[in-house]
């Protein structure tokens, strides 16, 4: 290396050049991912280290980012106002059925309206995506009246009937059946194989990816709920986490330490599951993105 | 009718349809019951009035008479929900696209950042919500005190009527920066490799390289960006039930807080129905409007 340095001398020399300035050029973008990384982070450092100071170091100036002496009384005041791991049991309940119904649901109808021939399909399609288009609050009120026609006020049956089926779920299936060669299932047809044994034993297992992030979505879709289960729910033990994090405010109001540590038992589930598999779920999000524009 | 009985005289078409049929029909009768039918009666509930106790009583436009001309709360809360969407979608589009190139690159631990970025998209609306209300509080909270460092403020963040709403914006903007940078990054590892090799060609700089290939070439991740963002910033209800139910002085009411506070909270169900028809309209009008003129042409 060195050797043909001396004898050439110049590239040598423009070649460390260059490395010189993609150094500079990084650590730019370094110090510019630092900022955007602080900026992102200290709310949620400030939360934690709040959670965890007294009464009177929380309004000690100048501030102090680690807390002492560590107080986990905010905890223990916390969960006395408000059954939090209750509301957050209620939340882990409602998003996995809610997921379980959907992937059913939204899979059955997108395999029929992507990969079968029958009279009116597009028809039918057409009309169903248009409901994609009417906001939450235009059919907020009807369905209210409607569930407490149907007395279901007050019980999840309000909740889990009609989210068990989703359009853009099945919007987003429809997209991925639609890749899948038909070959594979005309050979398993040729076998014997029936419409719904090659749906279930052939489609279902290759489309592992699209039906991994409509969970992931619907998951976290009914992991943040709030306005409908705010409207229908009375009873607070009933509350999911985030209609439950609202009432509990209500129940602290500015006593900040334990508001903060209320957050922060509300926010920790989804954090951990989130760092567990963030490749995945990062991945989903971007799929869900593309597959709708 | 011909083409019918010939589907039910072969049998494969027959499976087909029959399979179809009993695949679609829970779907079906779900958008028939969530769907369509809340739509008509909400509309019909837009002509009564109605307060669930009594039965609906119909009283023709009165309430869009009410609502478009003697209901300045009304009009303040579509103002505000306009000045907050046309706030939090520019400055979110501009910061998601900086962090996107950011991030882009090929750097040793890149990968740390991107999932630091996408941690306020996990984090709930109310849980936010809370966060940031401890970060506005007006005597002890971080912005406030960071402020006081170079011997400003304090401001009262959310309990001043011409800054709450801008509050918020920046709140939402926080919040939803990693959402779209995760979306626009995609999108720019889908633009082909040859297209930057051309312009390298010719010599162009890194900001020719950005205006003519990149910006053009993500066109249609911009456009899916900003549909999503104006569908989801004309909705937007937990925060502001949350951090400052609509006020100070009805400065951050928006219809969505309005459709609520109207619905549930006075049970005027008619006027309530007739708000939430006229934000059915206004975002069926947007929708229509960003096809129309800014769909991408591909």
């Amino acid at each position: 290396m060195s050797e043909a340095g001396v004898v050439t001398g110049r590239p040598e020399s423009r070649s460390l050049g260059r490395l010189r300035r993609a150094t500079a050029g990084s650590l730019l973008l370094y110090a510019a991912l630092l900022v955007g990384a602080i900026l992102t982070l200290t709310p949620f450092l400030w939360t934690l280290s709040t959670s965890l100071k007294t009464p009177q170091t929380v309004f000690s100036i100048p501030p102090t980012f680690i807390p002492r002496p560590v107080y986990w009384q905010n905890y223990t005041d916390a969960l006395n106002a408000a059954p939090l791991f209750r509301f957050l049991w209620n939340s882990a309940f409602l998003a996995t059925t809610i997921t379980v119904l959907r992937l059913a649901t939204c899979s059955m109808a997108a395999y029929a309206f992507g990969r079968l021939r029958f009279p009116g399909r597009d028809t039918l399609f057409l009309l169903f995506l248009g409901t994609m288009m009417i906001p939450e609050h235009v059919t907020l009120i009807p369905n209210f009246v409607l569930m407490k026609f149907l007395h279901f006020y007050n019980t999840y049956k309000a909740l889990i009937l009609p989210s068990a089926f989703s359009v853009f779920g099945t919007f987003l299936l429809r997209q991925y059946f639609m890749t899948l060669p038909y070959e594979l299932e005309e050979a398993a047809r040729i076998d014997g194989c029936s419409r719904i044994g090659s749906f279930v034993r052939i489609i279902l297992p290759l489309s592992k990816p699209a039906l991994a992030t409509l969970g992931v979505l619907t998951f976290k879709g009914i992991w943040n709920w709030f306005l409908w289960p705010l409207v229908m729910l009375n009873d607070y033990k009933a509350f999911p986490i985030q209609v439950g994090l609202a009432f509990f405010q209500g129940q602290v109001t500015v006593r900040w330490g334990p508001l903060m540590a209320g957050t922060t038992l509300a926010m920790l589930p989804v954090l951990i599951v989130f760092f567990l598999g963030q490749k995945h779920f990062i991945q989903s999000m971007a799929l869900a993105g593309l597959g709708g524009r | 009718m011909s083409s019918l009985s010939a589907y039910w005289r072969n049998r494969t078409r027959r499976e087909q349809m029959l399979t179809g049929y009993a695949f679609v029909a829970p779907i079906v009768l779900y958008t028939l019951v969530t769907g369509f039918i809340p739509v008509v009666s909400s509309l019909y509930l837009s002509f009564t009035n109605y307060n669930m106790m009594t039965p609906a009583r119909w009283i023709g436009l009165q309430n869009y008479v009410q609502v478009l001309f003697h209901d300045s709360l009304f009009w303040r809360a579509m103002l505000n929900t306009a000045q907050y969407s046309l706030e939090v979608l520019p400055l979110n589009v501009l910061f998601s696209l900086c962090l996107a190139l950011l991030v882009n690159q090929k750097l040793r631990g890149i990968t740390i950042f991107r999932t630091l970025y996408y941690l306020p998209v996990v984090t709930s609306s109310i849980a936010v919500s809370m966060i940031w209300l401890w970060l506005y509080n007006k005597n002890s909270g971080l912005i406030n005190l960071f402020l006081g460092l170079f011997g400003l403020g304090p401001v009262d963040w959310l309990g001043t009527p011409g800054l709450a709403l801008h509050s918020l914006v920046l709140m939402r903007v926080w919040k939803g920066i990693g959402w779209n940078m995760v979306i626009y990054l995609a999108g720019l590892q889908g633009i082909p490799k040859y297209l930057y090799e051309a312009a390298d060609i010719d010599g162009a700089s890194g900001w020719k390289k950005f205006s003519q290939v990149t910006w053009p070439s993500l066109r249609p991740v911009t456009y899916y960006i900003v549909v999503m963002g104006l569908i989801s910033t004309f909705q937007t209800f937990a925060e502001i039930y949350a951090m400052t139910n609509g006020g100070p002085l009805g400065s951050t009411t928006t219809v969505a807080y309005l459709i609520y506070q109207r619905a549930f909270g006075a049970f005027d169900m008619g006027n309530a129905s007739a708000v939430s028809f006229i934000l059915f309209v206004v975002i069926f009008g947007l929708s229509l409007v960003n096809v129309k003129y800014f769909q991408p042409q591909d």
